[in-house]
């Protein structure tokens, strides 16, 4: 059974109504937000954790507990408490907040209320990428609406609550996506990942209690709410629930972004919403299931694998921000994740030796794994290399780049050994004879 | 306090240390490049990573927070794999360019790679290049092998106080640097070399000098500024060829200023290498019977009272004591060592000293600068201040020129000594108020009531008790304090260095004294100049007697806090010049009254009849006494304070002929105007 | 075009910097700092006709919010949206990432380079009027391959379409932005698939 249109949250995913609040509200948005305001943080909470909502910028978090980690109490030195929303969204292979932001705004606005509200927060900051210069104009267009029509600021939407919200625009830096480097590019620094412990529950945005969510996590909020924690969660797999905005591209007949329920086998999701693989489904070489950081499948996994968080990690890969990236036979895979090493390397904030110096050597070797132009000896070191980055940084950005490769050497090692004998073959005849 | 197991032994921290900082507790060292515990935790070099019992991953031990109970492993094959790995990162862009590196020998990364290198590279690709960039006249910047580490930023930012050092660009292509060529405008440049673990920044004067291990270290003091740094002077034969600091945690913790540091090629220069006599109104090379005797000659009709001596400012307290007893013996009690006519009250210590100890800096919780800035008299010391302020709760009180970046915000109480009595609201609340005096505030015709008031201050704050002491007098050179400390002042008759002056005796000696104008002495006056540089006061003189610089004698200094220290011969003094004392009383001896000590040991006991101090080491913050210091508070002029020191890189005869500072002089004075 | 003297935010950009502080608590004004830069930027463009930093502008920046310059630099040199060097006119900025690049980018980049007159990567035509910059995913992957021009994303295209796209640029005409192939933005080609009010 596919989802039916009545049980999709984002029902102007295309943007083929307005976005303002007079027509969000037609769509249902900020329908009775003070009588669910008026349940409380803690009801807010418990419901979150019952629709087992999960992170939707990637890591996959539990929201309800993240929430819970905030402080209970306003500070007692009278420090605010924030909700920052990450909207920099730049995992390639991602373009699922970008609608949200620009079609279905109040949503988002709606759901930073609750959310902040939930936790604490006096004020909620939504960081958008640079890029989205004019998603970020109809965002904070919408929350000027927002706040002229009472649903913002003092006693925000009538539920006696305060509750301020400015956007900030982020510069071209993927690594403001890792939440405590958004809070330093939000105070003004380099967007270079803070040192954890502690976390922003504690020690956040200028030093204040703080939690970052993703956009499409807080942008489901209030529908959740709304219909309740068992309608969310009756999708998708036990701790998979809920409907979830895939971004199917590549090589598909028909890329598009859909909202489909969690949990969907993969070949479903490429077949009903994006009219399939480019040449048959017979002509799918692999996917990247969910964004650039999630390591390939080869179509053999593919043909059964299910779009959650646990189907997919059993596979050593991961749903990521399920950005699904097809690659059909006509794929240069080698060169596809050159070009993704390429991405890390240029991303690298340079903070920690392993990524600073690691992501310019994986990419040279990965450009020269492309022409062949390498010993198959240097196939392991590559793998070894990846190894020694891994998990020997302050964030997680060094991981999702090792991954891509890992993922390539898993499951197209011999791909890789061939292109290296055709560069003998073509280059050294000498030396291949 | 928490405890934990490091490689199985249990240690106790306090609670909120590093793991870090319990390793090294338990005894095992830790492999580190960015941290460093005088900055703030980076954590970025990964060198560090230590395994902790249910951690999925290596955690960083500088950034990593114990826990009670925290099992830490160091040395398991997760961990040495890890700085194995690191280590290789670090090295395949690093150039390895060892032979050709000054920081050969002495090199972080070098002594790591011993123990967690590799002896092949696995790097194919080509390293990469990083143009080098101009950071000022003292560091020369290699920044092919810079790690990144971020410890000189960090430095500038948090201790110096000049953020003008940055990490531009990001990723593998992130540069350190100014992004705009310019000297870096501190006085503490030099703590960078030392910070660097690697050969990025290393000394431009100590370039492709020397290797460490061809040098004899020997430890001392420094006495370019009252700080009385700990310093290593490194030497090669006859040749002073560095100067580093030593950790001194009370004193210098491990910093020094660049004047300390960079000075020394000025030991090399203008130097007064053998006795010269005046004759025909030019001087002519002496020997040393000639020189005495044509002292002694001119010195015999005399009658004591026509006789006078001053004490220079870098003067060690042996060769005070003995010009002190000499002049005892031609019955001369004109005796100064206060050469810039500082109103110092020598009959106290309180009056003279900085009360409270450097490290009581540390303990204030409020402070009043009164004609002082103690970025230019004393950068180290200007920096303690810094690191108390930004512990936060420190308000800071400035009575003197406006337009002084002390690296730290002050509330400008006025220019001139009016502006004292409203420092009050400044110590009000404070439990440990301080009252920082500097000497050039008592330089002034006003000085005794400038003591009087500032001491008045303190005593309204309720800073003067047997528990603390915040009357903290701020002097200018290391050989001020034990000369006062020997009561190098007028004795009862005496005339001080202003009625020396102008004809006030007939012959003067001068040892070290080359801080006034020597214009003002009396044209018939009969000048001894006794003193290592041939600096202005050399050339009045009618006989100069070449003695030694601090890096060529065993000596005696105070520092500004009372502190009695010991200085190291690390050369000998060049040509025929010697150690100062010995000159006294070898001339006392051809006077026929030689000095009764002919020991370096009778010297100082006879220092020890003179002040105790010199006996104990005697450091005390208690005041016992609240009155005051000679002064009417009423009294106080108009005059705004003008800061002693106007270039801090050209202080005093050796640092005037210092080819380095002259640079340092010419470059960073308009690089700070433009900030 | 060289480094100038010196800079002052213009009426126009004074009354956004007013809006922009208010976003940001009392003593964080450093937090603007992005937008005061943009601001620069914007003003740079508008009145230069090219969009980019000037040094001396980074310390009017600086010290507007109270902060050491180096900061500014490194904020600067560190997010790639700002040009620490002059641009052309038109900034084009190709998603080469793997992405856009399954989808034919590198075909956008060979319209660039012929349309614009362009020898690559970095480089500036000598009319002034374009600069070319290779730029990571801009996440508009379902849109593949996008073309950022200044703020704007021109999507779904290819060779022909990039072309076109350039020569109305010349032309100084601003094409539609969004899919060059009239798709309702991230919907299907051919309309939605779901959503479409069947149900309803």
């Amino acid at each position: 059974m596919a989802l039916a249109d009545r049980d999709r949250i984002f029902t102007n995913l295309y943007g083929t109504q307005p976005w303002n609040l007079a027509d969000a509200q037609k769509r249902g948005d900020w329908d009775g937000t003070a009588a669910i305001m008026a349940k409380g943080r803690d009801w807010i909470v418990e419901e979150m954790k019952q629709s087992g909502l999960r992170g939707r910028g990637g890591a996959g978090f539990p929201t309800g507990l993240k929430w819970s980690f905030m402080p209970k109490e306003r500070p007692a030195d009278g420090r605010p408490v924030y909700l920052v929303i990450n909207a920099d969204e730049s995992e390639p292979g991602t373009c699922k907040d970008r609608d949200i932001l620009r079609h279905d705004p109040h949503k988002l606005i709606e759901g930073a209320l609750l959310a902040g509200m939930a936790m604490g927060a006096t004020a909620g900051y939504i960081y958008y990428r640079g890029e989205y210069f004019n998603e970020g104009n109809i965002l904070q267009a919408a929350i000027d609406e927002a706040y002229d029509a009472g649903l913002l600021g003092k006693n925000a939407a009538g539920s006696g609550y305060d509750f301020e919200l400015y956007t900030h625009r982020g510069a071209g830096a993927y690594i403001c996506g890792e939440e405590t480097a958004l809070l330093e590019s939000l105070e003004g620094k380099k967007g270079m990942p803070r040192l954890k412990p502690p976390f922003p529950a504690a020690v956040g945005l200028y030093g204040c209690p703080t939690t970052v969510n993703n956009v499409e996590t807080i942008a489901v909020v209030p529908t959740i709410l709304r219909r309740g924690a068992s309608w969310f969660s009756s999708f998708g797999r036990p701790k998979n629930s809920g409907t979830k905005i895939f971004c199917l591209q590549g090589h598909v007949n028909k890329p598009c972004n859909v909202e489909a329920e969690m949990s969907i086998p993969l070949r479903e999701l490429i077949d009903r919403y994006a009219g399939g693989v480019r040449g048959g489904w017979d002509n799918l070489l692999a996917v990247i299931p969910g964004g650039s950081s999630t390591p390939m499948l080869p179509k053999a996994i593919c043909d059964d694998v299910l779009m959650d968080f646990d189907a997919l990690r059993d596979h050593k890969t991961g749903l990521g921000t399920a950005g699904v990236i097809v690659m059909d036979k006509s794929t240069d895979l080698i060169k596809a994740i050159a070009r993704l090493a390429q991405f890390y390397k240029h991303e690298s904030c340079g903070q920690c030796t392993p990524c600073r110096e690691g992501m310019g050597w994986m990419k040279r070797v990965m450009d020269r794994m492309t022409e062949g132009r390498a010993e198959v000896a240097e196939i392991d070191v590559l793998e070894q290399v990846t190894r020694q980055i891994e998990g020997h940084t302050i964030c997680a950005f060094a991981d999702g780049a090792v991954w891509p490769i890992q993922g390539l050497i898993r499951h197209f090692r011999p791909l890789m050994e061939e292109r290296i004998a055709d560069y003998r073959t073509r280059k050294l005849p000498m030396a291949a004879e | 306090m928490t405890k934990l197991f490091v490689d199985g032994v249990e240690v106790e921290v306090p609670a909120g240390s590093s793991v870090l900082q319990a390793c090294e507790v338990a005894g095992r060292e830790i492999p580190r490049f960015c941290y460093h515990e005088r900055l703030s935790v980076a954590g970025n070099c990964r060198m560090c990573l230590v395994e902790v019992e249910k951690a999925p991953k290596p955690v960083a031990s500088c950034a990593y927070p114990v826990a009670e109970g925290m099992k830490v492993f160091t040395d398991t094959p997760m961990v040495r794999n890890a700085r194995r790995n690191v280590m290789e990162f670090l090295l395949i862009n690093h150039p390895l360019d060892c032979p050709i590196c000054d920081q050969g020998g002495e090199c972080d990364l070098q002594d790591q790679a011993v123990a967690y290198g590799k002896d092949g590279s696995r790097f194919l690709e080509q390293k990469r290049a990083v143009k080098d960039k101009y950071v000022g006249p003292l560091i020369k910047t290699i920044m092919n092998r810079c790690i990144h580490c971020t410890r000189c930023i960090r430095f500038a930012t948090e201790v110096a106080g000049v953020p003008e050092l940055g990490a531009t660009g990001r990723g593998e292509n992130m540069e350190v640097g100014t992004y705009v060529e310019k000297a870096l405008t501190t006085e503490l440049a030099g703590n960078l070399i030392d910070l660097c673990p690697v050969g990025a920044l290393t000394s431009r004067p100590y370039a492709f000098v020397s290797r460490p291990w061809e040098l004899r270290k020997t430890d001392s003091v420094d006495v370019l500024d009252a700080v009385g740094a700990a310093i290593r002077i490194d030497t090669r034969g006859p040749e002073v060829l560095r100067i580093l600091p030593r950790t001194n945690e009370d004193v210098n913790e491990e910093w020094l200023g660049d004047r300390s540091r960079f000075s020394f090629d000025g030991l090399k220069r203008k130097r007064l290498d053998r006795p010269w006599i005046r004759r025909d109104g030019k001087l002519v090379a002496a020997s040393w019977p000639e020189a005495f005797a044509a002292i002694a000659e001119k010195l015999k009709p005399l009658s004591g009272d026509r006789i006078g001596a001053v004490a220079g400012d870098l003067v060690d307290a042996e060769s005070v004591v003995a010009l002190k007893d000499l002049m005892a013996g031609l019955g001369s009690e004109n005796l100064d060592c206060r050469q810039d006519g500082a109103a110092l009250d020598a009959s106290r210590r309180e009056f003279y000293v900085f009360g409270s100890g450097i490290a009581g800096i540390d303990d204030a919780d409020a402070l009043v600068i009164i004609g002082s800035n103690p970025r230019t008299e004393a950068p180290v010391l200007n920096a303690r201040i810094r690191k108390r302020w930004l512990a936060g709760k420190f308000p800071v009180g400035f009575v003197g020129p406006a337009g002084i970046d002390l690296t730290y915000p002050v509330t400008a109480l006025g220019e001139g000594p009016s502006a004292i009595a409203d420092a009050a609201a400044i110590l009000k609340d404070a439990k440990h108020p301080m009252v920082l005096v500097g000497r050039g505030a008592l330089a002034r015709p006003d000085g005794a009531a400038v003591a009087a008031a500032a001491w008045a201050l303190l005593r309204g704050a309720e800073g003067l008790r047997a528990d603390w002491n915040g009357f903290c007098v701020l002097h200018q050179f290391g050989g001020q304090v034990g000369a006062l400390d020997l009561g190098f002042v007028p004795g009862p008759q005496g005339r001080s260095l202003g009625g020396m002056l102008g004809g006030g005796v007939d012959a003067l000696w001068l040892l070290g004294a080359d801080g006034f104008d020597p214009a003002l002495i009396g044209p018939e006056t009969f000048v001894i100049y006794q003193g290592h540089h041939g600096d202005r006061a050399a050339s009045r003189a009618d006989v100069i007697l070449p003695g030694a610089a601090y890096t060529e004698k065993e000596a005696t200094y105070v520092n500004t806090e009372g502190r009695v220290q010991r200085g190291r011969a690390a050369v000998a003094p060049p040509g025929e010049a010697r150690e100062d004392w010995r000159i006294l009383r070898a001339f006392s001896a051809v006077l026929g009254t030689p000095l009764p000590y002919d020991t370096i040991e009778a010297v100082r006991a006879r220092m020890a009849a003179v002040n105790p101090v010199f006996g104990s080491g005697f450091l005390t913050a208690a005041c016992s006494d609240p009155a005051g210091p000679a002064g009417d508070p009423a009294a106080l002029g108009d005059a705004p304070f003008v800061p002693p020191i106007p270039v801090y890189w050209q202080a005093d005869c050796i640092s005037r002929a210092s080819a380095t500072m002259a640079e340092c002089a010419r470059v960073i004075p308009p690089a700070m105007a433009a900030e | 075009m060289s480094e100038p003297t010196e800079f002052s935010f213009d009426a126009d950009s004074e009354a956004k910097i007013t809006m922009i502080l208010a976003r940001y608590p009392e003593g964080k004004q450093a937090s603007a700092v992005i937008p005061l830069l943009y601001l620069v930027q914007k003003q740079m463009g508008r009145l230069t006709g090219s969009a980019w930093l000037p040094r001396v502008a980074m310390d009017v920046v600086a010290d507007r919010l109270g902060m050491a310059p180096i900061r500014v630099y490194e904020v600067a040199t560190f997010y790639l949206m700002f040009n620490t060097k002059p641009i052309g006119r038109y900034h084009l900025q190709v998603c080469g990432t793997t992405p856009c690049w399954l989808r034919g980018s590198d075909d956008v980049l060979r319209a660039c380079k012929d349309a614009g007159a362009l020898k690559g990567y970095g480089d500036s035509s000598a009319d002034g009027l374009f600069t070319l910059t290779e730029v990571e995913c801009l996440g508009g992957c379902v849109n593949a391959p996008v073309l950022q021009v200044d703020d704007d994303y021109y999507e779904d295209l290819d060779y022909a379409r990039t072309v076109a796209l350039i020569e109305a640029l010349k032309r100084g005409e601003r094409p539609p932005i969004g899919s060059s192939i009239g798709r309702q933005t991230s919907a299907p080609e051919g309309g939605p698939m779901v959503l479409t009010g069947a149900e309803n």
